[in-house]
């Protein structure tokens, strides 16, 4: 009887298949032309870089794009979180947090966890650009 | 899909001629060497052939000087803790090389919560130790020297014929861990004055769960794992026999080999790096340039404004077996201690990759590795906002620099005054 190891499948990834779809195809790869805000921001841990750039209209993005210096999942992080905040008032994206990144990739291993930390943080910076070079926008309620 | 493995650092595949001698080990050849029957001294015999074969690949006078531990790192825990424990009336300070393999630096640190204390003694930027460093770090109480005859990161060969003169001339032993180039480069115990030498069977095409140490009979040594009386009473436990046999046999095949291994894996080592200097810019070599005061095998390359994980991921991904040394790919989230030692921009640690050689690899697979890589760099140097700042003017080369911008690291370490540290979720 032989009993299968499972050792010679050819299937091993890393990361689970969506954050290997995201690393491989990211989505809003880029910096929008004509930005509203522009946020980068470096992790302190491992030295990753990420910038993210919004187009916002109506106090809505409208558009989100990104550059990452980092792994795989620094990658997949961004690119997933960009995804996730287009179509979101400012006001809302303000209260996005790295656990929807988490969520949306089906997981990143505990010792990645930090690398969707950085996606919510260079979103935040964004906004926050946003809202420096839109002042008059804070105070008006969005929808 | 096509497969190239370039991780020979890592792992090896067991010859058939190992495997051939390892399976009556497994079966009928099953006993304990410490038993005093017929299976018993079978496998006392397998073990005894065992010994010579590895002592005659180091020129170790005698095969009693041969000690078979579960692998590289117990054998370095042998060696530093063994010699230290067994020195302790007569003093209590080590000197070992920054660059040494965890297994070492990580039974130094082990013995300074004791008694103990170390002097680390740096390498310059190539990863050299400057034997008269070490000489200047020794003192009355010094009583075990480390360095290692070639670093497993960046492939320098060790000027350790001149540490082992120090040694001797102060009657200090030498322990040198050589698991990185067992196998690969000639290895002469006693021309080295060796006190003590580790090698790691399954980096040269033996099994995994076999270790070497090499003992001189003179230099004293206890035991660090108590139990039954094997291995001349300093390594207790059950031989692993089948492993044991594997390993020897690897060795006289390395042995046999070994000329025509170095003269493949340099041929191939060159190949590589010119291929990669020519297709692709902004990569530098970390360590020696191939040659003579380089190890054949393994290649430690940084290219600029990309991180190494992604860079081993798409390799992987195209069949190409890489490792690398930025922090990313660590569970510590540091770059490599290695690269950090020899002084090197972080930017360029965090783009690292490692790339080792074995004896069947081809020229073909080389060149499909060069224009895999090529397609690699462009691909995350389009995902990458360094390299668009780069572009722009705004972040500098650390290779070549043009003068124009800011440094990466400046950059980085300003950016990170918004920390994104780790935080519980």
């Amino acid at each position: 009887m032989r009993f299968d190891t499972g050792l010679m499948s050819d299937s091993y990834t890393l990361y689970n298949q969506t954050v290997m779809d995201h690393f491989l195809n990211p989505r809003n790869l880029g910096e929008v032309p004509d930005a509203d805000g522009v946020g980068e921001v470096g992790a302190a841990a491992c030295g990753d870089i990420m910038k993210i750039s919004l187009k916002v209209k109506d106090g809505r993005i409208e558009d989100a794009r990104f550059k990452t210096f980092g792994c795989g999942s620094a990658i997949a992080s961004s690119s997933m979180a960009t995804e996730l905040i287009k179509g979101r008032t400012v006001a809302e994206a303000m209260s996005f947090s790295n656990q929807e990144v988490i969520q949306a990739l089906g997981g990143l291993p505990p010792v990645k966890i930090h690398c969707s930390v950085l996606a919510e943080e260079a979103i935040k910076a964004a906004l926050e650009d946003y809202r420096k070079r839109h002042p008059e926008a804070a105070g008006q309620p969005e929808r | 899909m096509r497969r190239v493995y370039l991780d020979h650092l890592a792992a090896t595949p067991v010859l058939p001629e190992v495997l051939a001698a390892m399976q009556p080990c497994f079966l009928e050849a099953f006993g304990n060497p410490s038993s005093l029957h017929q299976h018993g001294l079978r496998a006392r015999d397998a073990l005894a052939r065992a010994r010579a074969q590895i002592a005659a690949l180091i020129n170790a006078e005698s095969p009693e000087e041969i000690f078979f531990t579960s692998g590289g790192t117990e054998a370095a825990n042998l060696a530093i803790k063994g010699v230290a424990y067994a020195n302790q009336r007569r003093g209590h300070h080590l000197v070992v090389s920054a660059i040494e393999h965890p297994s070492v630096l990580g039974s130094v640190e082990f013995l300074e919560k004791q008694a103990f204390t170390a002097t680390r003694v740096g390498v310059d930027s190539q990863g050299w130790v400057d034997p008269e460093a070490v000489r200047a770090a020794l003192t009355d109480q010094t009583i075990l020297i480390a360095v290692h005859h070639v670093n497993h990161d960046l492939g320098a060969i060790e000027p350790v014929a001149a540490v082992g003169r120090i040694a001797a001339q102060r009657g200090i032993p030498l322990f040198v861990d050589a698991t990185a180039s067992g196998g690969w480069l000639p290895i002469d115990v006693q021309a080295m004055g060796a006190s003590l030498l580790s090698l790691s069977p399954h980096r040269f095409y033996g099994p995994k769960g076999v270790g070497v140490l090499y003992r001189h009979r003179r230099a004293r040594l206890v035991s660090i794992l108590h139990g039954g009386v094997q291995e001349g009473g300093r390594r207790a436990g059950t031989e692993n026999v089948p492993a044991i046999v594997g390993a020897g046999v690897a060795a006289e095949i390395a042995r046999r080999e070994l000329p025509e291994r170095i003269a493949h894996t340099a041929k191939l080592q060159a190949r590589l790096w010119e291929g990669v200097q020519h297709r692709i810019s902004y990569v530098k070599l970390n360590g020696p340039p191939p040659g003579a005061q380089r190890i054949s095998t393994t290649l430690n390359l940084s290219t600029e404004f990309i991180e190494g994980e992604g860079q081993l991921l798409l390799c992987d991904l195209h069949g190409i077996a890489v490792a690398s040394g930025s922090s990313c790919v660590s569970k510590s989230l540091k770059i490599s201690h290695v690269l950090a030692a020899i002084g090197l921009d972080h930017a360029l640690a965090q783009g690292n990759l490692i790339l080792s050689l074995g004896k069947d690899n081809t020229s073909e697979e080389i060149d499909y590795f060069v224009t895999t890589f090529a397609q690699v760099v462009e691909k995350l140097r389009g995902m990458s906002p360094m390299w668009a700042d780069f572009q722009r003017g705004v972040i500098d080369s650390v290779i070549q620099p043009s003068g124009r911008g800011t440094s990466f690291a400046a950059h980085a370490s300003a950016l990170a005054g918004k920390p994104a540290a780790a935080r519980p979720s």
